[in-house]
C-alpha cells in the first residue's frame, strides 16, 4: 500500500473555486449563509465547574455543548454560528457575579445562562441588571417567580420548586399517606420545601405532622430519627450534599427490617449517585420526584432517545462510555432547553447584537408555550412572561430492582399558582 | 524625610488608582472597585495581625456584621445607603469588641480557635435566622436603594469612586495609625508583649483597641460590599472569608500599609486568570503561596522593606 499525496494542480484549484463560488451564489450552502453578520453569537455560560456544584457543572457543560452542536448543525441562530464560552464560578455567589461581568464585558457575550445553585443566581442577578445583559438561569429556585430578582433575569428552562412540590403533593396524599414527616436541610433550600410542601399537603387534606430540620454541618443523622412520630405514614426527605448516603444508610439502620413509613424523596438527593450503590438498598420500593426520569422509560419518546444519544447518556442515566459516571439527569435538560429557547427568542426578536438585548427579553416574555420535541425533550411547558418562570410536567418514580420506574406524571395545570410579580411592569 | 517619602508613596498609589479609572475597561473597573473594598477589609485584618500580632481566624464575623447591618438595614428597615455605610463600621467594631472581650483572654493557637468558633457561630446564626437573612441564598439589595441622592452606586463610575473614597480614607487613617504612638505600642505588643507590659502598657486594652479598630475596618468593608455590589449572603460570612484577608496580607506583606491592597490585587487576578485556564486554579494559588513562604516569607512589600526600602511603613 502506498501513500499518495494529493497535489492540487492549477486546474483542480480553479475548478474547485468555481464550484464553491457557484454554490455560494445559489445559496445552497447549508450553514450560516443568510446572516447579515458572520460574527458568531457568543453565549456565556456560568458554570459550576468547581465547588459544591461540580457534579452538576460537569454534566451541564456536556449537555450545553451537545445542544450547541445541534443548533449549529441546523444553521445556528439567525443564520449565524453560535459559540458558548464557559467560565467557572466555583459555585460561589461573589465569584458568580465576577464571572458574569467577565463574560458580558470582557468576552462580549450576548447573554449569559446556565447557573443552577440558588445562591449563585441571587448573587449574580444584580450584576445582570446593572449591565443590562439577559441572564437565563437553570436553577429551580422560586427566587425568580417570587419577584426577588429583576427584568433581566429569567428562568424559561426549568420549573421552580414551588410548582414542583405543588404538583407532587396530590400523589403523595392520595397514594402514600396523609400524615407526613418532613426531613430537610436547615437552610433556604430546605425551608422552601418545608413551606411550599406543607401548604400543598394541607390543601390536599393531608398534614405535615413533623418538620425535622437538619443543621447544614451535620454528618450523622441517627439522633434525629426518634423525632419521627410513630403515626407517620410518609417520610418526605430532601437531604442534599455528600452526607446523603450516610443519611439513607442510617435511616435504613433505624428502621431495620421492620415496618417503616413510605418514603418520598427529592431526586436532588441522588443526582450523580448510582442508585444501586451499596447502602442504598433501603430505598427499594420508595418514591422519588424527578423532573426528567434518569432511567429510560418504556414509553420514552423519540425526542428523549435523540436527546440521550446527543448528550451521551445510556438508558440507565450514566455516561455512554462510562457506566460509573452517573448523570445529573433530572436537572441538566434545562441547559439544553434553555439554549433552544434562546434561539427561538433571538429569532423572534431579530436579534443582531448587544443593542437588541432588550428586544430579546421582550420577545421571551411574549412566549407562552414550548411544545415537547427535540428542543424540549423533558416535555411540554408553559411560560409565564410576567413572572419569568416556566412550568413543566413532573414525574414520580418508584425504585424497583435498583432502577427508577415512573409511576405518575403531573399535568401542566397541577403546578400552576397565582402570579407573585409582574416583571413586565418594571423598567429595563 | 522618611515620613515624607512614605506619604508621597501612598498618595501616589491613590493618584494612580484615580487616574486608572478612565483607562480601565468596564470589567476591570468593577474588579478594582471590589479589590479596593476587599483591601479595606484586609487592612483591618493587618492592623490586628500584621501590626499587633493577633492571628485571628474569625474576621468573617466582623465583615459579615457590617455586611448584614447594611443589607438588612436597607432591605428590612428602609435605611439609606449613607446610613448603611455608617452603620456597617459601627456593627463591625461592636462585634470585634464583644468577641475581643472574651477571646483576648486567650493567646496564640487558642486565640485562633476561639475566634474561629465565634465566626462559625455567627455563620450558623445567619443560617438559623433564615426568615430574616434568607440564609445561604442571601438578600438582593434593591437597585433603587443603592444610591446617594441621585447618584446611582450600581453604575460603574460612581461605584468605583465611592470604593476609592472609602479605600483612600482607610489607607490614610491606617498610615496615620501606624505612625502614631499607639501604632508603635501595637508593634511593641507584637514583638515583645512581656517587655511592653513591663514598660507600663496593658496588653489587654491595647489588643482590644486594635481588634476593635480592625473590626471597624472589616465592618466598613462589609457595608461597602452590600451597598456597592447589591448582594448579602451567608457565604460571605463563611470561614473562607476569614482566610482570604489573611492570604492577602501574607502575600502583600504583613505589617505594611500597602501590603493588603497589593495582596488583594494580586490574589484576585491570580484567581481570575488561573480559573479561566484550569479547574485546578486553587492548586496554582496554593503553589504560589508555598513559593511565597519559601522565598519571601514576609510577603512582597515586607521583603522589599527588609532588603531595599526600610522606610516603608
Amino acid at each position: 500500500m502506498t501513500n499518495k499525496l494529493i497535489a492540487p494542480t492549477r486546474r483542480t484549484v480553479l475548478t474547485g473555486m468555481a464550484a464553491g463560488g457557484a454554490l455560494l451564489a445559489t445559496g445552497l450552502t447549508p450553514r450560516f449563509a443568510q446572516a447579515q453578520s458572520s460574527e458568531p453569537i457568543r453565549l456565556g455560560f456560568q458554570l459550576h465547574r468547581t465547588g459544591i456544584g461540580a457534579a452538576y457543572g460537569r454534566w451541564y457543560e456536556r449537555t450545553a455543548t451537545a445542544a450547541l452542536k445541534v443548533v449549529n448543525d441546523a444553521g445556528g441562530i439567525n443564520g449565524r454560528p453560535v459559540e458558548i464560552l464557559f467560565e467557572d464560578d466555583g459555585t460561589d455567589p461573589a465569584r458568580g457575579a465576577e464571572v458574569f461581568g467577565k463574560l458580558a464585558t470582557q468576552s462580549n457575550c450576548d447573554l449569559v445562562f446556565g447557573a443552577l445553585f440558588s445562591h449563585v443566581v441571587i448573587g449574580t442577578a444584580p450584576r445582570a441588571a446593572e449591565l443590562k445583559v439577559p441572564y437565563l438561569v437553570c436553577s429551580e429556585g422560586h427566587h425568580v417567580a417570587s419577584g426577588m430578582l429583576n427584568r433581566w433575569t429569567l428562568q424559561p428552562g426549568i420549573t421552580d420548586v414551588k410548582s414542583q412540590v405543588q404538583g407532587m403533593a396530590p400523589f403523595v396524599t392520595q397514594n402514600l399517606g396523609k400524615k407526613i414527616a418532613m426531613i430537610f436541610p436547615d437552610f433556604a433550600f430546605g425551608h422552601d420545601h418545608r413551606d411550599y410542601f406543607s401548604a400543598a399537603v394541607a390543601a390536599q387534606g393531608g398534614e405535615v405532622i413533623a418538620q425535622i430540620a437538619i443543621p447544614p454541618t451535620e454528618t450523622t443523622f441517627t439522633r434525629y430519627f426518634p423525632q419521627i412520630p410513630a403515626e407517620t405514614e410518609v417520610i418526605y426527605h430532601v437531604m442534599v450534599g455528600p452526607a446523603v448516603l450516610t443519611f439513607v444508610k442510617e435511616l435504613g439502620e433505624f428502621y431495620g427490617t421492620g415496618a417503616r413509613p413510605q418514603l418520598f424523596g427529592f431526586m436532588d438527593s441522588l443526582e450523580a449517585v448510582d442508585i444501586a450503590s451499596p447502602g442504598l438498598e433501603f430505598l427499594d420500593g420508595s418514591h422519588f420526584w424527578e423532573a426528567h426520569p434518569r432511567y429510560k422509560q418504556a414509553d420514552a419518546s423519540e425526542a428523549e432517545t435523540t436527546y440521550r444519544a446527543a448528550v451521551g447518556v445510556d438508558d440507565n442515566g450514566a455516561a455512554a462510555n462510562d457506566p460509573a459516571d452517573v448523570a445529573t439527569y433530572s436537572h441538566m435538560f434545562s441547559t439544553w432547553e434553555t439554549l433552544f429557547i434562546i434561539k427561538a427568542a433571538m429569532e423572534a426578536s431579530g436579534y443582531q447584537g448587544a443593542a437588541d438585548r432588550q428586544k430579546f427579553v421582550e420577545a421571551l416574555e411574549a412566549m407562552t408555550d414550548f411544545a415537547e420535541g427535540n428542543e424540549h425533550p423533558q416535555g411540554a411547558k408553559t411560560f409565564n412572561g410576567k413572572t419569568h418562570q416556566t412550568f413543566g410536567i413532573q414525574s414520580i418514580s418508584k425504585v424497583e430492582g435498583g432502577k427508577l420506574v415512573r409511576v405518575h406524571q403531573t399535568t401542566l395545570a397541577d403546578g400552576q399558582y397565582p402570579d407573585e410579580v409582574d416583571y413586565t411592569t418594571q423598567s429595563f | 524625610m522618611r515620613d515624607k517619602r512614605s506619604l508621597i508613596l501612598h498618595l501616589a498609589v491613590l493618584a494612580a488608582l484615580l487616574a486608572a479609572l478612565p483607562l480601565l475597561s468596564a470589567y476591570h473597573v468593577t474588579n478594582v472597585a471590589k479589590i479596593m473594598v476587599l483591601a479595606v477589609y484586609a487592612m483591618g485584618y493587618n492592623i490586628a495581625f500584621g501590626y499587633t500580632g493577633l492571628l485571628s481566624l474569625g474576621h468573617a464575623m466582623f465583615f459579615a456584621a457590617g455586611l448584614y447591618a447594611a443589607g438588612m438595614g436597607i432591605s428590612l428597615f428602609g435605611l439609606s445607603a449613607v446610613g448603611a455605610l455608617v452603620l456597617g463600621p459601627v456593627a463591625g467594631g461592636l462585634a470585634a469588641t464583644l468577641v475581643g472581650l472574651l477571646a483576648l483572654r486567650t493567646a496564640g493557637v487558642a486565640f485562633m480557635i476561639v475566634t474561629l468558633m465565634f465566626a462559625q457561630a455567627g455563620y450558623l446564626t445567619i443560617l438559623y435566622f433564615v426568615r430574616y437573612t434568607r440564609g445561604d441564598e442571601g438578600i438582593v439589595i434593591a437597585r433603587a436603594t443603592r444610591a446617594i441622592g441621585s447618584v446611582d452606586l450600581s453604575a460603574d463610575t460612581p461605584r468605583y469612586l465611592l470604593a476609592f473614597g472609602i479605600f483612600a480614607l482607610a489607607l490614610l487613617l491606617n498610615l496615620a495609625l501606624v505612625r502614631s504612638p499607639f501604632g508603635r505600642i501595637m508593634v511593641a505588643m507584637r514583638e515583645n508583649e512581656a517587655r511592653s507590659r513591663m514598660l507600663g502598657y496593658n496588653p489587654y486594652t491595647v489588643k482590644l483597641t486594635a481588634l476593635a479598630v480592625s473590626g471597624v475596618y472589616a465592618g466598613a468593608a462589609g457595608a461597602a460590599y452590600a451597598v456597592l455590589f447589591g448582594y448579602v449572603g451567608a457565604s460571605l460570612a463563611s470561614v473562607q472569608y476569614s482566610i482570604l484577608p489573611l492570604l492577602y496580607v501574607l502575600l502583600g506583606g504583613a505589617g505594611t500599609v500597602l501590603g493588603p491592597f497589593l495582596g488583594a490585587l494580586l490574589m484576585f487576578y491570580l484567581i481570575d486568570y488561573a480559573s479561566s485556564a484550569t479547574s485546578a486554579y486553587l492548586f496554582i494559588v496554593g503553589a504560589a503561596l508555598i513559593l511565597l513562604v519559601l522565598f519571601a516569607p514576609k510577603g512582597i512589600l515586607g521583603t522589599l522593606r527588609e532588603r531595599h526600602a526600610r522606610w516603608l511603613p
